[in-house]
This record gives structure tokens, sequence and C-alpha cells, in this order.
């Protein structure tokens, strides 16, 4: 394991002129949850249906609905909460956050202040080529999602979608661990890559299923906590890279010429890479924060967290972990494979009962090429992981030569047929026979006597002869093969 | 015609057995009450053709011998309820023209078990008020007048419409409900029975929402027997209603035991509050002579937390009615008043849609609430709501029940303490606490003020313990001897 820093240690500092500037990030993650239903309706969470066609009584908030919670977010949430190596509160409290907005429907959102439903944890991220950092959590709680207000329909009004009303979500809140836009990025990655081996979050920033607000500070290396701005709603990775790079340019240009930051909202405008003030501290909600009296608190008991404990799965750190271990795959292979529990899965289909180095560098080398190539996930990847192990056999057993089996597997890509049918349908496979091969090299050897006595002076002609030879078979002879009998026939033995 | 006047809930049901009369007979003198009782304004909404429909549907019941328990009872219901496709107004502007696509879940359960509905009832603006003043629709007028005096006067409030439409023989009982004395106080004004349930006693599901945390159904009812009928039908538990309580429903009509010796009855000091009538301090007087000459124990008690209990109410009542009545904002309820800017339209629908007393409960709410003042006022308030409940769990201990004057005054005239709402506010001084506490009390006529007015006595029980106070109550009401009706002044003039 590499050594993990400490987070008071002064790891990024970002030079402007004369001066350099360490920059604090701390992340709110709003993770949408997986699950059939709403927090606390029976609405389904299925998303682009049509607009208002998801919506029960009680996410329309008319007179006298009552919310009652969803056992399956809170077991979804506890479950997050295990994954982020985070502390379980047996007793947490719904609040209610009042504002008011037109695709706010109560007025009001349900979602935990005080008492959150998940305590401390921390998250551990890897880099390619420096230390792991550790970034703590600083709590995880449950709340609705609010409509969606659509303005660009009409001139004159906003139209409201309100089915995403009720929609749980997970606010995971981090402490102010981060320190550039690189570490920001990973963390989010990794968050992500934790949801989705949980199962608890699909992850997919696109569709709004995670969204994170960034807050940013700059100070110079030793000096207290700068005023910080909070970055709302920002909705890819990269996005929240550029968004970060942006903000602390912004404020490091504000501080060096005299200026003061005034804490404040800002949104990113992702078409022009800026972020703009959107309110200040002056105009922010107050949010009147208060028990919900319609919510009693919820109450967990250790077996109901034990039970999930124990149908916790595998999570990236422990697989990395056990791939380094077992397979003996170096450090960032095996980042690469956890980085996707489908990757993980299928390395491991694969690697069963064959060469690990051979599978790996199948895997991570031309399996994934291919894949960002046509633009494809590898749940649906055209090679499976018998597809790829049998090609792999091909190679183990001298049927294929490297070389004849990446042509084979770009036959694979295209049709979607096994490599053996392949094979054999083009009669691909590698001449292995000493008297076949040794005939061409008679034959090329014979036609070449000017080359042959080059060769004497010239050693390194060898590599031509090879090459006629293979050349001369299509590529199938196997080219350990055709170097020996080359070199016993010229005596260069 | 039948003489409705004279008939109580009971003998309704008894009646409507023995063939005596068809629901369709008494539904229709209903109506025609209801009809020619107009100046007592207690019907919002009345259901004429929705009533003769159902007691026609009872009627065939009752020929077939499938009678359920309260077959062909002719009903009305607060409109605070929400009532499938019947206007369900909350006595306010902004629900004007609200039709529910649902039934609240207690009058489901009256429908289920036979009773036929005559309409919707008047009521304070969402229940704010205690005289039945701050409705949209004009004040409820109560049935009593002093003797030879022709002013009007109010029937107290919320639940106005619901105690003059019993009062008044325009309803066999109604539904009411009761935030912090908005059944036992009209209840004590008209000279009926009022109770309020155990907090999570009645599902709260499909009832407008005033102070979520406060709020709890009831009947209204000429006599303790009705009371506890009526209570049978719309208690039980309700999956969605999370506050709502997972225990059996007693038969408390058959649960009524008269035989209350040895009961120990608690009687608290601190109840005697300066400006308490003195009649009514008599009449209370007489309920305690009552209680021990049929063999309960009287005991001195101590609620030593009371005289806070009106002010801490009134910090919690109105933060949780600032929250739940943000959904009336103008985007979806009421006319809108359309502006350009969005925090204008706001304010101006809600300004236009809501009454004077509505308006400033949702301040005094909001003011509470906010961030500064939070620990100050609704904090305390939280906690004095303790210490208001823990004063009633020790008397428990000693005592069984406790007795006490529903409120300091009889009925007043129309108009009086409407333009200052402190005064108004005292009416509800006996009645607050236990509410605080999440107790049952009940109301019951206990004899006439100098005046001619009813007076009404208030028996306070254990949690759940409703059998207990209807079989102390059925004792005062036998004791106190029959209870005329008022003189139908609305129709002899």
């Amino acid at each position: 394991m590499s050594e993990i820093i400490t987070t008071n240690e002064v790891r990024h500092l970002v030079q402007s002129g004369t001066d350099s500037w360490e920059i604090i990030i701390g992340l709110e993650i709003h993770a949408q949850i997986v699950s059939n239903s709403k927090l606390f309706s029976g609405s389904s969470t299925l998303f682009g249906s049509k607009p208002t066609s998801q919506v029960s009584l009680v996410d329309a908030a008319m007179p006298g609905m009552l919310p009652v919670i969803n056992e399956e977010c809170v077991r979804q949430a506890v479950k997050t909460g295990l994954g982020l190596q985070a502390k379980i509160n047996n007793t947490s409290v719904f609040d209610r956050k009042n504002y008011f907005y037109p695709d706010l429907p109560q007025g009001y959102q349900i979602s935990q202040f005080k008492y959150p439903i998940v305590g401390e944890g921390l998250v551990t991220v890897d880099f390619k080529d420096k230390e792991s950092i550790v970034v703590n959590i600083e709590r995880l709680h449950l709340e609705q999602d609010a409509g969606k207000s659509i303005h660009d329909l009409s001139q004159d009004y906003s139209y409201i979608d309100l089915n995403r009303s009720g929609v749980a979500l997970m606010e995971i809140v981090t402490k102010p661990d981060l320190r550039s836009a690189e570490e920001a990025k990973a963390f989010i990655t990794k968050l992500r890559t934790i949801l989705r081996y949980l199962g608890t979050c699909d992850g997919n920033m696109e569709q709004g299923s995670l969204r994170a607000d960034v807050n940013v500070s700059v100070r110079k290396p030793g000096d207290a906590l700068g005023t910080r701005c909070e970055i709302k709603n920002v909705n890819s990775i990269r996005f929240v890279g550029q968004a970060i790079d942006y903000e602390a340019g912004r404020q490091i240009e504000i501080l060096e010429e005299g200026g003061v930051i005034s804490q404040e909202t800002r949104l990113f405008d992702s078409a022009v890479g800026e972020t703009r003030a959107m309110r200040s501290k002056e105009e922010a909600h107050d949010y009147r924060y208060f028990p919900d009296p319609d919510l009693l608190p919820l109450y967990l008991d250790d077996d109901f967290i034990k039970k999930i404990a124990i149908e916790l799965p595998e999570l990236p750190d422990q697989k990395k972990a056990r791939f380094i271990n077992d397979y003996g795959l170096t450090p960032y292979d095996a980042s690469i494979l956890v980085a996707d529990r489908v990757s993980s899965e299928f390395f491991e289909g694969v690697a069963k009962g064959r060469d690990i180095k051979l599978v790996v560098n199948w895997i991570t080398g031309e399996l994934f090429a291919a894949l960002n190539r046509l633009n494809l996930d590898i749940a649906n990847s055209p090679i499976t992981v018998e597809s790829l192990g049998e090609l792999i056999d091909l190679i183990s057993d001298k049927t294929l030569s490297g070389r004849l089996a990446k042509d084979v597997f770009e036959i694979m890509l295209d049709t979607k047929e096994m490599p053996k049918k392949i094979v054999e349908e083009n009669g691909l496979s590698q001449i292995t026979d000493i008297d076949s091969i040794e005939a061409v090299v008679n034959k090329v050897i014979l036609e070449n006597p000017d080359k042959v006595s080059e060769l004497l002076e010239k050693p390194k002609l060898i590599g031509w002869f090879v090459g006629q030879i293979m050349k001369e078979t299509n590529g199938k002879a196997n080219p350990a093969t055709v170097n020996t009998i080359l070199k016993d026939k010229l005596n260069l033995g | 015609m039948i003489d409705i006047k004279n008939l109580n809930l009971k003998q309704i049901r008894d009646g409507l057995q023995n063939k005596s009369f068809t629901a369709l007979e008494i539904t229709e003198s209903y109506l025609g009450e209801i009809d020619k009782a107009k100046e007592l304004n207690a019907f919002i909404t009345v259901t004429s053709d929705k009533a003769i429909f159902m007691a026609k549907e009872s009627d065939k019941r009752i020929s077939r011998n499938e009678s359920r328990d309260l077959e062909g009872i002719p009903i009305s219901i607060k409109d605070l309820y929400c009532t499938k496709n019947i206007k369900t107004t909350a006595g306010s502007k902004i629900l004007k023209n609200f039709i529910p696509t649902y039934e609240s879940t207690i009058t489901n359960n009256l429908w289920s078990d036979g009773c036929v509905m005559l309409g919707k009832l008047n009521n304070d603006e969402f229940a704010m008020g205690s005289s039945n003043e701050t409705s949209y629709f004009g004040p409820s007028i109560n049935p009593w007048k002093r003797k030879n005096e022709d002013t009007p006067l109010v029937p107290g409030g919320s639940s106005g419409g619901s105690a003059v439409a019993v009062s008044g023989s325009l309803s066999a009982a109604t539904t009411a409900t009761d935030t912090g004395g908005s059944i036992r106080q009209p209840a004590s004004f008209t000279g009926t029975v009022g109770i309020k349930a155990t907090y999570g006693r009645c599902s709260r599901w499909g009832v407008v929402a005033f102070a979520s945390s406060l709020d709890q159904a009831g009947p209204i009812t000429k006599t303790v027997v009705d009371s506890a009928i009526m209570l049978r039908s719309m208690a039980g538990f309700d999956s969605k209603d999370s506050t709502s309580i997972d225990l059996p429903v007693p038969n408390y009509e058959t649960n009524i035991n008269k035989n209350i010796k040895g009961k120990r009855i608690g009687i608290p000091k601190e109840y005697k509050i300066k400006g308490l009538d003195s009649d009514i301090e008599n009449n209370w007087v007489d309920g305690i002579n009552w209680l021990k000459s049929e063999g309960a124990e009287i005991i001195d008690i101590s609620l030593p937390h009371t005289k806070y209990a009106l002010p801490a109410y009134y910090i919690i009542a109105p933060a949780e009615a600032s929250s739940n009545l943000a959904r009336y904002d103008g985007v979806r309820y009421g006319e809108r008043v359309h502006r350009k800017d969005l925090d204008q339209m706001y304010s101006d629908s809600r300004s236009d849609g809501f009454g004077e007393e509505v308006r400033r409960r949702i301040l005094m709410g909001t003011y509470v609430l906010s961030a500064g003042y939070y620990d100050a006022y609704y904090l305390k308030a939280q906690k004095i709501r303790k210490l208001i409940s823990n004063d009633f769990d020790n008397a428990f201990n000693i005592v069984d029940a406790i007795l006490t004057p529903t409120t300091p005054t009889t009925a007043f005239n129309v108009g009086k303490k409407f333009d200052d709402p402190v005064t108004m506010y005292l009416n509800d001084m006996l009645t607050v606490p236990v509410n605080m506490a999440g107790l049952p009390a009940i109301s019951i006529p206990s004899g006439f003020d100098k005046d001619g007015l009813p007076m009404g006595l208030q028996l306070i029980g254990k949690r759940f313990g409703e059998d207990n106070l209807f079989s102390l109550a059925s004792v005062i009401e036998d004791c106190r001897g029959t209870f005329s009706n008022p003189t139908q002044w609305w129709i002899e003039k």
C-alpha cells in the first residue's frame, strides 16, 4: 500500500507570479438513490417518462397528504454509509427545509439537518503516479429531490415537471480535504465507483443522478481558511475540474489585487467555462429548518444495520488488494481493473486458469482500446468473457501468434463470432510443424544467395529473412520456430 | 317529516334498525332543517343529491339485513376533511374551488360504516380561530342566545359549524378537529359533547393540516354514547399516517361503565385561572360533587407548567402552520395574482388568498423559526412542551382522569374579540395543554350560566384512555340531568 498523506500537509500549490496559493475544496455530492419508488411515496422513479406522469398526491403536495418513509431508500443509505466506512446513526431525524420555488410543491424539502442517518467516514483516492489521499466524509443524509423547472419552452412562462419531485437523494458531504481540480475529479470518480459497486446510485451524471456542489477557497500555505464560494449543481466530472480551476484563479486574482472574497453562491456556465455570482450571503435563504412533525425520528436497530453489512459486496479497495495479492497484479493494473465493477468481473472471468499477464494485457490493452474507439461500455462489449478466454487459449497453445490473434480479435469485434470458428473459417492457424516451415526457409535461402552472403557481415539482416518467411506463410508461421530453423540453417546458432 | 330535534344518533340508529323510519326519511328531514337554518351558516356545502343517493343505498342494505354499524345515519363533515369530488375549502378563499380526488381516511371509515353525508361544515380558516369568525364564508352563528337577548353569539371555533350543526339538530353527528381546543371549546359553547382523541388515534391522512404535531380528530355529538359510537368508527391505525398508532380500537360504546367507584379524579389548582367566570367555577364544583357522589375519589393535583402552555402553543402551532401552508402559493391553489416577478407573485397571491388571522400566524411562525430566533422561541417552546407532558405523566401516576372547565367563559358576542387576537387566544387556556401532551379529552355539557348559556366540563385522560373518559363523562351527563335544545329562533322568526 502506498503511504497516506495527512490532510494538513501542503500537497499542491498554485504558482502565481512570486506567490503560491493553496486551493481548499469541499464537495457536497447529491446522489440519486436506486429505488423503485420515491423517498416518501409509491410513485415510480423511472427516468425519461412523460413529464408529470409519475406523481402521487404526496409528491404534488395535495392538502392533507402525508409522507411515509420508503424502507428501501433507508437500506440504500445505510449500505452507502457502510461502503464509505462511516458511522451509521441509530437515530436520525427528518427536518423541513423551507423555501418557495415553483418546482417544490410542498414549499419545503424534507431533509435531514441536525441528525443525519450517516456520520463520519472516509474514501481513499489513488493516482497513477503519486501517493494516495484520504478524503474524510463529514456526513451523509437523506432528502427529497425537487421537481424540474423548464424555462426554455416559452417566452412568458416556465414549465414544471414533477416526476423528480420526491425522488430520494443522498447528500454526501466531504470535509475540505481536497487540494486541486485533479483530486476533486479523482474523488468523484472513486465515489461513483463505490456507489456503483454498492448498487445504491447509478452515477449517471448526464441524467442528473449525480450532481456536485463545489466549495472553493484559496489561502497562502499555513494561513487560516479563506472565504469560500459555493458553485452549485455542477453536472459532470470534467466541469467540476473546470469550475475549480476557474474559481480558484478568480479568487487568487482578486486577492492579489488587494480585494476580498465575498461569500456567495455561484453557477458554473459550461458554455464559457466560467463561474458567475448567483446570490450573495445577504441574499442567502433562511431555510427555517425544524423537525418534520409528520415523521417520527428514524430508529435503526443494530440488527438492521448488521444484516446490511453482511450483504455488502466486495468494494473496490478490497478488490484491488485481492487482485494484487491473488493475481500478482501491479497496483496500477489492479486499480484500472477495479475502477468499474463489470471490468473487474470480466477480468476474473477470463483469468480463471489462464496466464494472468496475458489476460491483463489483453483487457487493459486491446479490449479497452477497442471499446474506447467504438465508444462502448464493457457491459455491452461485443467481446465476451468466453470469447476473449478462447482467444487467449489459442495464443497459449500456439495456434495463434500475437499478430494473428490481433487479426482474429478485430474480426471478433465485427462479427461477435467465437475465435476458434474464425480461425477455422479463415484458415488462420499458426504453422508450427517444423517440416512445413523448414521448406519455406529453404526456399527463401535458395532464392536469395546474395542476401545470405551479406548476412555474414550484417547479422541484423536476419530480420529481413524472418519477414520474407512470414510473408510467404501469410504470417501464419510461428516466429520463434522460424528463428530457430533459420539460425540453424545459416549456422548462426 | 320526523321530529329530529329530539333524536340523538343512538336513537336514530335504533329507529332505522326497528324500521320506525327509513334512512331516506331521516335524511330528508335533516336536509329540510338545514334548508331552514341558513341564518346559522353552519354549512359551506350541502350535498343533498349525494345524501339522498347514500340514504337510498342504506335503505336497500337495511331491507336486505346487511346493515353496517352506522347504516343510514346522516352526518356532516368539517370542511377540513378532504372528500372525494366534493369541494373542500378549509374555510379559506385560497381553497374555495378545491375539489379533492381523494377521500380522507376518517370520512372513508364513516362511509364504510354506512353513514350518509349531508354536507361540509363551516370552520375558522385552516382551523385557526376560536369563534368561527375567520372563515372566508362568514361566521357560523351559535343556536344559543342569552336569555331575553337577541345578540348573535359565536359558536366557538374552529369547529364552529360542526358544533352548530349538532346543537341546532342539523346533523345526527359531525366530525371536527382539535389543535388547541377546536372541538372542545365549540362543544362547550353550544351544549354538545366533543372529544379530542389521543394523538395518533385517528388518522390525519386527508385532513388539511394546521399544526401537524397537535392536530387530532374527533366527533361532536349530542350525547356521550353518540360520541363513543362515532369515535369507534373514525379511529384506527392508518399506515398512510406515520404518526398513527397501531393499537386496536375498543368498542367504546359497550365499554361504558358507570360504576366509577374508587376512580381517582385530579383537580389541578392551576386551572383556577384569573378570568374564570364564577358560574363556570361553581359548575366545576358541581362536577366534582357529582363524581364524588358516585364514589370517585377527588384529589387535588398540580400541573405546575400550565401557565406556559398557551405561549408555547402560540409558538409551535404557528411554526408548523407557516410550513404546512407554504404549499398554498398561487402556483397550484387559489387564484394566482399574475406578476412578472416570482416573489411578488407569491406574496400577492398569498396576501389575496389568506385571511388576516392566517397571515398573522404564518408571520409569527416564520419569525420563530428564523435564524437567530429558533433557539429562543421554537426550541424553548419544545422544552416547555416536554415539561407540560411530564406534568401530566406525573399526575397520572396518582389519578385516573383530570376534571377542569372546558373554557373560562361561555359564548361571547359575534365581533367582540375579533380585533383583539390575544384575548381571543385566551379562550384556549384550558384546552391547549392537552394538545401539547397529545392526551385525549372530552367536553360534556354540564349546566347553564346565569344568562342561560351552556357550560362544559372537560375530562382529560391518559394516553389511549378514551374508554375511561366516556365512562366518567356518562356519569356527569346523568347527574347533570336532561339538557334542553336551544330555541329554534332561526325558524320561528
